[in-house]
C-alpha cells in the first residue's frame, strides 16, 4: 500500500514551473552569453587571419564584421562579454564565501545586469 | 601506499575521481580574463573598422599583439572548459563524447589560427 499520495507530492523545481528570479535568470544568461560568445570569437579569429593573409582577404572579413549585421553581432557580443565578465567576477566573489545570502545574491544579479549595460554603452561610445 | 593514512588516500577523490582541477583551472583563467578582456575590448575595439594599413601597423606593436594573443589563448581554453560543462549537463553517451571532442578540436584550432595570425602580424 505504498505511494498512496500519488499526484499530490511536492514538485521538483524546474525551469518551466519555477518562478523567474534574479538569481536563476542571471545564472542562465551567464551560461548563454559564455557559449554564444563563440560566434564573435570565431569572427575575430577570421578577421585576424584575414589581416595576416592579404589586403583582399582582409577586405572581405572586415566588410562582414563591420557590416550592419556584423555591427549588431559585435555590439551584442560586447554586452555579452561585459555581462559574462561581471557574472564571472560575481562567481569569484561567491567563491570567497561572501554574498551568498538571498538579498545579497539578488542585489549582485541586478549589479551584473545594470553594470553590463552601462559598460557596453560606455565602451561603444568611447570606441566609435 | 602503506605510508599514507586512509584520509590522505581518500582526499580529493569524489565519485568522479577528479573535478577540482576543472574548477581551479576555470578560476585561474577567470582571474586572467578579468584583466585581459577589458584590455582586449579597448585595443581591438579601437582598431576595428580602421583601414588595412592602420590595422597592420597597429598589431605590429607589442602591447596590442600580446593582449590579443593572450586573450585568444586563455579565452579559448576557458571557453572549451565552459562548453564542456554545457555538453555534460544536457547530453549523454556517444553524443556527449562526440560533442566534447568536436568542441575541443574547434577551440584549439581557432586558438592556433588566431595565434598564428597575431604572430605573423606582430613580426611583419
Amino acid at each position: 500500500m505504498a505511494d498512496v499520495n500519488r499526484g499530490n507530492r511536492p514538485l521538483s523545481p524546474h525551469l518551466t514551473i519555477y518562478k523567474p528570479q534574479w538569481t536563476s535568470m542571471t545564472s542562465i544568461v551567464t551560461r548563454l552569453t559564455g557559449n554564444a560568445l563563440l560566434v564573435s570569437a570565431l569572427l575575430v579569429v577570421w578577421w585576424f587571419i584575414a589581416a595576416a593573409t592579404s589586403p583582399e582577404a582582409f577586405a572581405i572579413a572586415d566588410w562582414v564584421v563591420t557590416s550592419w549585421l556584423g555591427d549588431l553581432v559585435m555590439f551584442l557580443s560586447l554586452w555579452a562579454l561585459w555581462y559574462h565578465t561581471l557574472a564571472g567576477v560575481r562567481h569569484l566573489y561567491w567563491d570567497t564565501g561572501r554574498g551568498l545570502d538571498i538579498p545579497s545574491a539578488e542585489m549582485l544579479g541586478k549589479v551584473v545586469v545594470g553594470g553590463s549595460i552601462i559598460l557596453t554603452i560606455l565602451t561603444a561610445l568611447i570606441l566609435r | 601506499m602503506a605510508f599514507l593514512t586512509d584520509r590522505k588516500r581518500a582526499a580529493g577523490l569524489g565519485s568522479a575521481k577528479d573535478g577540482t582541477e576543472h574548477f581551479w583551472n576555470m578560476t585561474v583563467s577567470s582571474y586572467a580574463l578579468c584583466v585581459l578582456v577589458p584590455l582586449f575590448i579597448l585595443t581591438f575595439g579601437g582598431i576595428l573598422g580602421a583601414p588595412y594599413e592602420e590595422v597592420i601597423a597597429y598589431y605590429a606593436h607589442p602591447f596590442p599583439a600580446i593582449v590579443a594573443g593572450l586573450t585568444i589563448a586563455v579565452g579559448f581554453v576557458h571557453f572549451n572548459m565552459g562548453v564542456r560543462v554545457l555538453i555534460e549537463d544536457y547530453t549523454g553517451g556517444h553524443t556527449r563524447q562526440t560533442l566534447i571532442v568536436v568542441m575541443t578540436c574547434l577551440s584549439y584550432t581557432a586558438m592556433a589560427i588566431g595565434l598564428y595570425a597575431i604572430v605573423k602580424l606582430a613580426l611583419n
